[in-house]
C-alpha cells in the first residue's frame, strides 16, 4: 500500500484517529421491482406502483426480477469483487409500518457478491484503495410521512420492494475527504455501470457511514491483527444524502466521540441520524429497543445459482471504466490531475471523448474544457448535458487553435459567440473574419505603423527590452488580435534590433 | 355404469360423466348441492356460503356445455378451503384478523379450477391459519364430524386443518373440496372422515394466493370421496406457476388415465419405524389388511427402515412454527384485516390487534417461532431441525433404492370427541405423526379409506411415493380403494338437527 | 433449554403479541412442555449434515424486467383499517 499521511484529530489527552467504514444503498436502475412487477419510477402518486406482493398481502409471492440479478453481478464485476455463483435470500425480521410484510428480503449469510476493492482518486493526485466487504440484494421499504397530520403518520408503498443493493466498505477510510470521496468514486463508478443513476436527491443511493475513533496507532493495530477492538466503538450515522454531508457528519461525530470519551464517557454502539440543518448528529430514539431480526432463508425462494458463463457474458460486456479509463487518458498524455478530474463524472469523461473522436487533441481538449469550458458550465450553473456548446463545436475550435487558424485569445472570444449565439465555429470565423494573420508582410507593416507613430517608446526599449511585450500588445490590438503572435514577436525583434 | 339416485350421492368423476353427456345440468347439479350445504349447517363446515355466485357459475356452465364448449369439470360444484384467497369472496384463513378480509386476487389452484369450469359453492372452515389437527382453533367455531361413533351423539372433530373441506366432502355437500397440507392437514382430516385426500409433491400445486402457513411444507391437494375423484381433481388444480418460485417446471400428467393400471410387480415398503409405541391394535390390523389387499393384487412387500421417524414431529414444531411466526408478520392491522381501537402508538396497535386477531394456538405457535430464530437460540433449534430434515430426507432417498411406494397407517387413531384433546398441546400434535414427515420431505402422500372401527368410525392407510410420482401412488390407493370396498356412509344427522 | 417469564415476555414483545401478565405463566408451562418434548432431537448427531435449504430441485425461476402490475391504489386500499388520500394511516411514528 502505498504511504498516506493520516490526518490525526488534537485531542485533550493527546491525538486521534478516525475510523470510517460504509454501507452504501444504491437503488437497480430497473422498470419493475426486484420481486414484483410493478414500476419503480420516482415521484408517482401514493401507492400506485404497489403490487399486491410489495403490500405483503395474504398469500403473495416474491419472484426475483433477472435484470437485477444481472445488475448486481455487472456491479460486483465493477468493484473487482468476487461473484458468488450460489447465494440465499434472507427474511430480515422486524415490524415498522412501511415494511409490509414484516420482513425485509435481503441476503445475510450468503450475499451474490463478496470482497472487493476501489481506489479513491484524492485531490492531490494521489490513489486511495478501499476494500469492499461485500454486495447484496434487498427490497427498499416504503415511505411514511410524519409531517401531514398531528397523530398520524401516512404510508406509501411505491418504494416498497424496489431493488437495492447494498454495498458495504471495509473499515478502510480515515478522514471525511476520503469518505466523501469514497461515495464520490462509487457514484461514478455505478453510473459508468449504468447499474444506478446516483441520484442523491431522489434517495437512489444513500449512505450510512460507521464512525469510531481510536488512539493514534489504533488502526494499525487493526489492519496487523484484524481485531475490530482496537478501532473503538463505532456508531451508524443513517442516510446521509450528499457527499457534504457525509463529509459534515464524519467530522462532527468524530469530535463528539472524541469528547465523549475524553470526559470520561464511554461510546454506545447505536444508530445517529445526522440533521443537515443543525450540522449534527443525534441519537435515533425509535430504533433504541435491542433489535433481534431472526434472519432465516427465505423459504418463498431457492438458492440463487448462476452459471460462470452467464457471469463471463456480463463481465465482457462491461464498459470501460474510471480507472482503466484514466490509464488510458495519462497514456494519451494527460496529467494524472486532468485526466481523473475528467473521468470523475461520466459525462465529462463522455464528452471529452466526444472532442477527441471528432479529432481534437487530447492535451488540448482537456486544458480547453478544465480551463474554459467547464469553468463556464460552472459559472452558469449547468450541467454537462445542459450546456450551450456541443462537444463537436468545442472541438473545432481546440483544432483551430492547434492549426494556427486562430489565436488562443480567439479562441475564447469564439467560445462565448458559439455559447450565446450557436453556430458553426469554423463558419464563424470565416464569416467574421476571425482567422489568424500570418502573413508576414501584413504583419510588418502593422508594425512598422506602431514604430512609426511611438518614436518615444523605440528609444526606451532600447534601454529596457522587457519593453518589447508593450509593443507586442499595440501590434495584436491593431490587428484585431489575429496576427499570430510568433510571427509579431520575431518582426518586433528584427525591426527595434532586440538580442535574441 | 348406473348412476345415483340422488345427484349429492353422485362422485366427482360420475357428475362430470353425467353433465358432460347432459343427462344433468349443473343448474341442478348445483341447486342440489347449495341445497346440501344449507342444510348441513350444523356441521360448520363452511366459512361463507355462495350460493348465488354458485347459481351464476353453473347457468354460465350450461351455456357453454349447450355449445359444445364443455371443459373438463364444467359445472362441478366444489368446496373450497378458507385459505385460498377468492377473489371478491372474503377469505379468513379461519382467524379474526382476516375476518372481513376480501381478497382482490384469485389463488392460482382456485382460478385453474374455475378455468377448467368448476363452480364455488363456498369457503370451508378451518383451523385457524391451518394450525391444527381438530378444526377446534376456527375463530368461527369447531366442525363436526359427520360421522358419529354406533350409538353415540358425541360430536366428533373432523381432524385439521382441512376440517370444513372433509367434513363437506364426507357430508355429500359437494362433489369435491380442496384443501391445504402442512403436517397432515389433508390426509389427516381424510382418513378420520373416510374420504379420500392426496398432499402433492411439494413444488406440484403453486402456492400462490393460499394464506402462507409454512412456506417450505404447504401444499394443496383435492379431498374426495374416492381416488379416481382426486386424479381428477388434482390433474386441473396442478400447474407450473411463473408465480410461485417453488412451482416446479415438470408437465402435470393425466392421473385419471393410469388409475387402473394396478399394482403388478410394484414393491410397496413397510417403513418398520411407523410401528409406535402404544399403537392401537385397530391401527395396527387395518394395516396389515392393507398389506394383504396389496400383496394378493401382485405387489411385491418390502421391509425398509426410515430411522429418523421418531424426530419428525419435533423437528416441524419447529420449522413450521419458525416460518409461520414471519408469514404471520404481514397481519399488522394496517393494510387489512383486524385493527384494535385506539392505539396510543403504533406499537401498540401491532401489539393489541395481533392479540385479538390472533387465536390461542396462533399466537402459541408464533412465540414458539419467534424463540427459535431468536439470536442465541437459532443454532440449537432452527438450524438443528433443518439437519434433521435433510437425514430424513436421506432415509426416503435410502428407502426408494428398494420400494416404489411406501404403505403406513395414515392417523394414530379414529375422530376423537371434540374438546379432547385440547388441553395439551403435544397431544394434539401426535396426530401427525404419521403424516408430518411427507411435508417435511416435500414427497406425495396419500390418505385412502380402508375400513371402520368396532365402533364404526372410518380409517385410512397412507402411502407415500417418489417426488412427482402421483400418477404410481393414485394407482395403488385405488388398489386398496378396490380392495376395502369402503362404502359405508354417516347418517345425515345434522339434517334432523 | 428452559424457558422463563422474561423469555416469554421478550419474545412476545418481538413477536408484537400483547400478553396480559396474567398469561405469562401460563405460557411458561405451555412452552417448556413443547420445548421439552423437542429436546429430543439433541440426541441425534448432526455433524456434518448441511441443513436442508430446499426439497426442490431447480434453479430459481427469474422474471423479465417488466411492469405488469400495481397500479391499483382503489383495490390496495379496500381493506385497509384506516387510509386516507390513498395513503395507509397508522399512529404517528416518531423516529
Ligand atoms: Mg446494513
Ligand atoms: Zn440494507
Amino acid at each position: 500500500m502505498t504511504e498516506r499521511t493520516v490526518k490525526l484529530l488534537k485531542g485533550q489527552t493527546g491525538d486521534w484517529e478516525i475510523v470510517i467504514g460504509m454501507e452504501v444503498h444504491a437503488q437497480i436502475l430497473s422498470n419493475s421491482k426486484l420481486f414484483s412487477g410493478a414500476a419503480t419510477a420516482f415521484g408517482a402518486s401514493p401507492n400506485s406502483q404497489v403490487s399486491f406482493i410489495d403490500a405483503g398481502m395474504p398469500g403473495m409471492l416474491p419472484v426475483i426480477n433477472k435484470w437485477c440479478v444481472e445488475q448486481a453481478v455487472r456491479t460486483g464485476l465493477g468493484l473487482k469483487a468476487q461473484i458468488n455463483l450460489t447465494s440465499v435470500f434472507d427474511r430480515k425480521n422486524y415490524f415498522y409500518p412501511d415494511l409490509p410484510q414484516g420482513y425485509q428480503i435481503s441476503q445475510y449469510k450468503s450475499p451474490i457478491v463478496g470482497e472487493g476493492e476501489i481506489l479513491l482518486d484524492m485531490n492531490d493526485g494521489s490513489t486511495i484503495p478501499v476494500g469492499i466487504e461485500r454486495l447484496h440484494m434487498e427490497q427498499d421499504a416504503g415511505k411514511s410521512v410524519h409531517d401531514q397530520s398531528p397523530d398520524s403518520s401516512f404510508v406509501d408503498l411505491n418504494r416498497s420492494g424496489v431493488a437495492l443493493m447494498e454495498i458495504v466498505s471495509k473499515p478502510h477510510m480515515r478522514s471525511s475527504e476520503e469518505a466523501a470521496a469514497f461515495l464520490k468514486k462509487l457514484r461514478a463508478i455505478l453510473r459508468y455501470l449504468g447499474t444506478c443513476d446516483g441520484n442523491m436527491d431522489e434517495g437512489s443511493m444513500r449512505a450510512d457511514v460507521n464512525v469510531s475513533v481510536c488512539k493514534a496507532g489504533g488502526y494499525d493495530k487493526f489492519r496487523a491483527t484484524g481485531d475490530f477492538k482496537h478501532l473503538g466503538t463505532r456508531c451508524e450515522i443513517k442516510n446521509v444524502n450528499s457527499m457534504r454531508f457525509v463529509a459534515q457528519a464524519v467530522e462532527y461525530e468524530a469530535r463528539r466521540q472524541i469528547d465523549v470519551i475524553e470526559d470520561g464517557g464511554t461510546i454506545r454502539q447505536e444508530t445517529r441520524l445526522f440533521d443537515s440543518k443543525a450540522g449534527e448528529t443525534r441519537s435515533m430514539r425509535s430504533k433504541e429497543d435491542a433489535h433481534d431480526y431472526r434472519y432465516f432463508p427465505d423459504p418463498d425462494l431457492l438458492p440463487l445459482v448462476l452459471d460462470q458463463a452467464w457471469v463471463d457474458g456480463i463481465k465482457a460486456s462491461l464498459p470501460e471504466l474510471p480507472d482503466e479509463k484514466k490509464t488510458r487518458l495519462t497514456k494519451a498524455g494527460l496529467s494524472a490531475y486532468d485526466a481523473s478530474v475528467l473521468v470523475a463524472e461520466k459525462e465529462s469523461a463522455d464528452y471529452f471523448e466526444a472532442m477527441m473522436a471528432s479529432g481534437a487533441d487530447a492535451k488540448a481538449a482537456a486544458n480547453w474544457l478544465n480551463n474554459e469550458y467547464f469553468g463556464r458550465l460552472n459559472k452558469a450553473g449547468l450541467a454537462i448535458a445542459d450546456g450551450p456548446v456541443s462537444a463537436g463545436a468545442n472541438a473545432a475550435i481546440v483544432k483551430m487553435v492547434a492549426a494556427n487558424t486562430i489565436s488562443g485569445k480567439i479562441a475564447k472570444d469564439l467560445l462565448d459567440i458559439v455559447w450565446s449565439e450557436g453556430g458553426d465555429p469554423e463558419a464563424i470565423v470565416e464569416a467574421r473574419g476571425l482567422k489568424q494573420v500570418t502573413d508576414t508582410g501584413a504583419i510588418e507593416k502593422v508594425v512598422d505603423d506602431v514604430i512609426a507613430a511611438n518614436p518615444d517608446k523605440v528609444e526606451e526599449v532600447k534601454a529596457k527590452p522587457k519593453l518589447a511585450s508593450w509593443f507586442v500588445g499595440q501590434v495584436m490590438k491593431a490587428s484585431g488580435g489575429k496576427a499570430n503572435p510568433g510571427a509579431v514577436n520575431a518582426i518586433l525583434k528584427q525591426k527595434l534590433n532586440l538580442p535574441d | 355404469m348406473s348412476l345415483p339416485t340422488k345427484l349429492t350421492d353422485f362422485s366427482l368423476a360420475e357428475a362430470r360423466d353425467a353433465v358432460q353427456a347432459k343427462k344433468v345440468s349443473s343448474k341442478e347439479l348445483t341447486t342440489a348441492f347449495v341445497k346440501a350445504v344449507a342444510d348441513a349447517r350444523p356441521l360448520n363446515a363452511f366459512v361463507t356460503e355462495t350460493p348465488e355466485k354458485a347459481l351464476e357459475m353453473a347457468v354460465a356452465s350450461d351455456v357453454r356445455i349447450a355449445h359444445g364448449e364443455a371443459r373438463p369439470l364444467e359445472g362441478l360444484p366444489l368446496a373450497i378451503k378458507d385459505l385460498f384467497c377468492t377473489k371478491g369472496v372474503k377469505t379468513t384463513a379461519g382467524s379474526k384478523i382476516l375476518g372481513n378480509f376480501i381478497p382482490p386476487y384469485e389463488s392460482t389452484v382456485s382460478q385453474n379450477l374455475w378455468d377448467a369450469g368448476a363452480v364455488m359453492l363456498g369457503k370451508t372452515n378451518m383451523d385457524e391459519f391451518a394450525m391444527g389437527s381438530s378444526n377446534e382453533t376456527s375463530h368461527f367455531g369447531p366442525v363436526f364430524n359427520p360421522w358419529r361413533a354406533r350409538n353415540s351423539n358425541a360430536n366428533l372433530v373432523p381432524g385439521g386443518s382441512s376440517g370444513g373441506s372433509a367434513a363437506a366432502v364426507a357430508g355429500n355437500l359437494c362433489l369435491a373440496a380442496t384443501g391445504t397440507d402442512t403436517g397432515g392437514s389433508i390426509r389427516q382430516p381424510a382418513a378420520v372422515t373416510g374420504t379420500v385426500g392426496i398432499k402433492p409433491t411439494y413444488g406440484r400445486c403453486s402456492r400462490f394466493g393460499i394464506v402462507a402457513f409454512a412456506s417450505s411444507l404447504d401444499q394443496a391437494g383435492p379431498m374426495t370421496r374416492t381416488v379416481r375423484d382426486a386424479a381428477l381433481l388434482l390433474k386441473h388444480m396442478a400447474s407450473v406457476d411463473p408465480k410461485d418460485s417453488t412451482s416446479v417446471d415438470i408437465p402435470v400428467p393425466d392421473y385419471e388415465a393410469t388409475l387402473e393400471d394396478g399394482v403388478k410387480g410394484l414393491r410397496v415398503g413397510i417403513p418398520k419405524e411407523y410401528r409406535i409405541d402404544n399403537m392401537p391394535p385397530e391401527i395396527e390390523q387395518l394395516w396389515q389388511k392393507g398389506i394383504e389387499w396389496l400383496k394378493a393384487q401382485g405387489a411385491e412387500i418390502v421391509d425398509v427402515s426410515l430411522p429418523h421417524t421418531k424426530y419428525a414431529l419435533p423437528t416441524y414444531y419447529i420449522v413450521a412454527p419458525a416460518e409461520a411466526s414471519s408469514n404471520l408478520a404481514r397481519y399488522d392491522g394496517v393494510r387489512y384485516g383486524h385493527r384494535a381501537s385506539g392505539p396510543k402508538d403504533i406499537v401498540d396497535l401491532y401489539e393489541r390487534s395481533r392479540a385479538e386477531g390472533f387465536g390461542k394456538e396462533v399466537q402459541r405457535r408464533i412465540l414458539i417461532g419467534t424463540y427459535v430464530l431468536s439470536s442465541g437460540y437459532y443454532d440449537a433449534y432452527y438450524s438443528r431441525a433443518q439437519k434433521l430434515r435433510t437425514l430424513i430426507l436421506r432415509d426416503f432417498t435410502e428407502a426408494y433404492k428398494k420400494c416404489d411406494v411406501l404403505l403406513t397407517p395414515a392417523t394414530p387413531g379414529p375422530a376423537f370427541g371434540v374438546g379432547e384433546k385440547t388441553a395439551d398441546p403435544v397431544e394434539m400434535y401426535l396426530n401427525d405423526v404419521f403424516t408430518v414427515t411427507v411435508n417435511l420431505a416435500g414427497l406425495p402422500g396419500i390418505a385412502v379409506p380402508a375400513g371402520l372401527t368396532a365402533n364404526g368410525l372410518p380409517l385410512g392407510l397412507q402411502l407415500i411415493g417418489k417426488a412427482f410420482d402421483e400418477a404410481t401412488l393414485f394407482k395403488a390407493a385405488r388398489a386398496i380403494e378396490i380392495a376395502a370396498g369402503f362404502t359405508a356412509k354417516p347418517t345425515e344427522w345434522w339434517r334432523a338437527a | 433449554m428452559t424457558v422463563g417469564k422474561d423469555d416469554v415476555r421478550k419474545i412476545a414483545k418481538l413477536a408484537r403479541l400483547a400478553l396480559d401478565e396474567s398469561r405469562v405463566e401460563p405460557m411458561v408451562g405451555e412452552l417448556n412442555g413443547i420445548f421439552q418434548w423437542v429436546e429430543q432431537l439433541n440426541e441425534v448427531n448432526v455433524e456434518g449434515v448441511p441443513p436442508l435449504t430446499s426439497v426442490v430441485e431447480q434453479r430459481l425461476k427469474m422474471r423479465d424486467d417488466v411492469v405488469t402490475e400495481g397500479d391499483a391504489a382503489n383495490a390496495l386500499m379496500a381493506n385497509a383499517p384506516s387510509g386516507e388520500d390513498h395513503f395507509f394511516v397508522v399512529p404517528k411514528v416518531v423516529e
